[in-house]
């Protein structure tokens, strides 16, 4: 672990831990109710990747804003949408975070300024700069954290962001997740500069790799980038290297990747590594872990009770919303 | 109303932006040239001067990265107003239109919006060739959750706009490059208008010329034409390609019972099959011959003046397709 886990204390340490397993054992149940039918279309996990959203979103304020991608359940969990909302948003039910209408790859929630998450690769960046945008015509500190993966990388968007973020300067914390494959094509063979961060510093935005499996190391850039934000120094790019330990969706056999390699990175697990370190250095206590995970599974049970008990939307409203509704 | 102003299209599109720019601390102008250029038809010229940097914002070549921003500072309680230079360069914002702005509110449950304005110049005549000179409205119009102007008078270049800015949902505004300079007279005081209804531009008994934007004064020439031959048109604008007027396009076709169709659009999978198919599903019975078309030629539209003529539709064509319809 980096010396950055100093800024930590256990309270703190425990919450990212506490975070992190329940976005593990959120899409564990997930993976489950796709196999048993409850959960259709696509599926995005997150598995391997929990200390980059568990890391960054603890660095955000409560009036900052969020944009994330189609693999979001984790970054709405932790941002504190309920469980109940974004498990009733993947089985299609009224009671959703977005009324059932997105489903697994389109969460919202206004009220936490979670603006959505974006299926079109490399769409939100655009977006979050322009939230960004207003916030600062308004004189507002606030920030806009922009997530997106590695792919979004060879969109034209990505640039185009960029470029007008950093000339504008924006206060926007763009934050890689990348975990080395667009779907199935590994960075190197999609990128003549495999070198994420250093496309983000040729349009002179300060740009960091972190170690996207060290939750510790995340929250310390994550900090430090939105504390320049805040202090008007425009757009910062944290580049974390993590990866995913399941398929890229429920459709993938994943024969780009071997065995042995998925096994390599599970040695990196976010979640064991700061069990590990933690036990180690006496932060975590015995009864700690057993009580978190009692605390997940029942928050967990509880969100899939409140998701089969959620109303479908009549057919009648299929058509509402999709203009405003008209004043009273 | 105060006595009438000569003036111009261009100048009504830049008054309605000056307007809605001192009325709402809130809207701002962003797009290619907006500002020290005056715009690429000269709509903006002058707006930096008085509105500053920070409101009339020069943006870079990168149409899918301002559009979307845009739609991040609409959905965030700004309402922007952004500027593609012309229908043809929209194809690289698509993407932001039709998946993000399009989407948002129906695919996040109602709790977020796009109030965003997007203008756009449209068509051809100018002898810019095909990559400059399409009129694509019609693709917008297909998608749900958009709404589309088609301004085709100094009232309606003057008034949309504002209206626009205050609907709570994406509107995209067509300005066609050949009514820019068209000249008239428009009250001093004018202001918005509604934009979910068509007009009747002149009433006439014997067809309905239904049309909108840039072939409007070619429609009125031909009503003229056939005016003068004893045959009364009546000429529907559509002012709005989505939602469509149904009643009002209706109600004009059952009194006349013959309708033609000018639409600059390519004739397939166009707004005038689409208002066609809705006769034909609403008004068949009314009707006392086939409904007629005048589209462009199926063709890129190109470079030289006699070939993007011949491309276009034009008064003559009108009045062939009117006299086939009255037999």
């Amino acid at each position: 672990m980096s010396k950055a886990k100093l800024h930590l204390s256990r309270d703190s340490l425990l919450s990212l831990l506490h975070q992190m397993i329940r976005v593990r054992r959120f899409e564990e149940k997930c993976d489950e109710l796709y196999q048993s039918e409850k959960i259709r279309g696509f599926l995005h996990l997150a598995i391997g990747e929990e200390a980059v959203c568990t890391g960054v979103m603890a660095a955000l304020a409560p009036e900052d804003a969020v944009v994330a991608t189609y693999r979001e359940h984790g970054h709405a969990l932790v941002r504190g949408v309920p469980a109940t909302a974004i498990m009733a948003e993947m089985f299609g039910k009224l009671e959703g975070c977005s009324h059932g209408r997105g489903g697994s790859m389109h969460l919202f929630s206004a009220a936490h300024r979670f603006y959505g998450g974006y299926a079109i690769v490399g769409g939100g960046l655009p977006v979050a700069a322009g939230i960004a945008l207003a916030d600062a015509m308004r004189g507002e500190s606030k920030v806009t954290c922009c997530f997106f993966g590695d792919g979004a990388v060879a969109e034209g968007e990505f640039h185009e962001t960029m470029n007008l973020a950093e000339l504008w300067k924006l206060p926007v914390l763009f934050v890689c997740e990348n975990n080395l494959y667009a779907m199935g094509t590994r960075l190197e063979l999609s990128e003549s500069e495999p070198d994420i961060h250093a496309k983000a510093q040729s349009y002179r935005i300060p740009s960091e790799v972190v170690d996207g499996m060290d939750v510790v190391a995340v929250n310390a850039a994550a900090m430090r980038a939105v504390e320049r934000i805040r202090g008007g120094a425009g757009p910062q790019f944290l580049e974390c290297r993590t990866y995913r330990f399941r398929a890229h969706s429920m459709f993938d056999p994943q024969f780009y990747r071997t065995k042995a390699e998925v096994e390599e990175w599970k040695k990196r697990d976010p979640i064991t590594r700061l069990t590990e370190w933690m036990t180690s250095v006496g932060l975590l206590h015995a009864d700690d872990l057993p009580q978190i995970e009692a605390a997940v599974e029942g928050e967990v049970r509880g969100a899939v009770d409140f998701a089969e008990a959620a109303a479908w939307e009549p057919v009648e409203q299929l058509a509402v919303d999709v203009y405003a509704r008209p004043r009273p | 109303m105060s006595a009438p102003v000569q003036t111009t299209y261009r100048e009504a599109c830049r008054a309605a932006i000056a307007d809605a720019l001192r009325r709402d601390p809130r809207v701002f102008l962003m797009g290619e040239d907006v500002g020290r250029y005056g715009g690429c038809y000269g709509v903006s010229k002058g707006l930096l001067e008085e509105f500053g940097p920070e409101r009339i914002r020069d943006a870079p070549l990168s149409e899918s990265g301002f559009t979307g921003m845009g739609i991040g500072a609409a959905m965030n309680g700004m309402k922007p107003i952004v500027e593609i230079m012309t229908v043809n360069f929209s194809m690289l914002a698509f993407d932001q239109i039709v998946n993000n702005a399009a989407t948002i509110r129906h695919m996040s449950g109602g709790q977020f919006g796009v109030p965003l304005v997007i203008r756009m110049a449209t068509g051809a005549g100018r002898q810019l060739a095909a990559q400059h000179s399409h009129s694509l409205e019609n693709l917008y119009a297909h998608v749900p959750g958009l709404k589309v102007l088609v301004p085709a008078t100094l009232e309606d270049a003057r008034g949309m706009l504002w209206t626009a800015l205050e609907d709570p949902d994406p509107v995209l505004i067509f300005e066609h490059v050949m009514l820019y300079n068209m000249t008239g007279e428009l009250a001093a005081d004018a202001g918005a208008v509604a934009i979910d209804k068509a007009a009747i531009r002149r009433p006439g008994k014997d067809v309905s010329l239904i049309t909108h934007g840039g072939s409007l004064p070619k429609v009125m020439i031909a009503a003229k034409q056939l005016a003068e031959q004893g045959i009364d048109a009546e000429v529907v604008d559509l002012r709005t390609l989505r939602p469509l007027d149904d009643a009002t396009i209706l109600d004009s076709v059952r009194r006349t019972r013959r309708a033609v169709i000018v639409d600059e659009g390519w004739r397939s999978g166009s707004i005038s099959a689409e208002v066609s198919a809705r006769l034909m599903e609403n008004a068949l019975w009314s009707l006392d011959a086939p409904v007629g078309r005048v589209c462009s030629a199926e063709v890129p539209i190109p470079y030289p003046r006699h070939l993007e003529e011949a491309a276009l539709p034009q008064p003559q064509a009108i009045l062939a397709a009117v006299k086939r319809t009255l037999g």
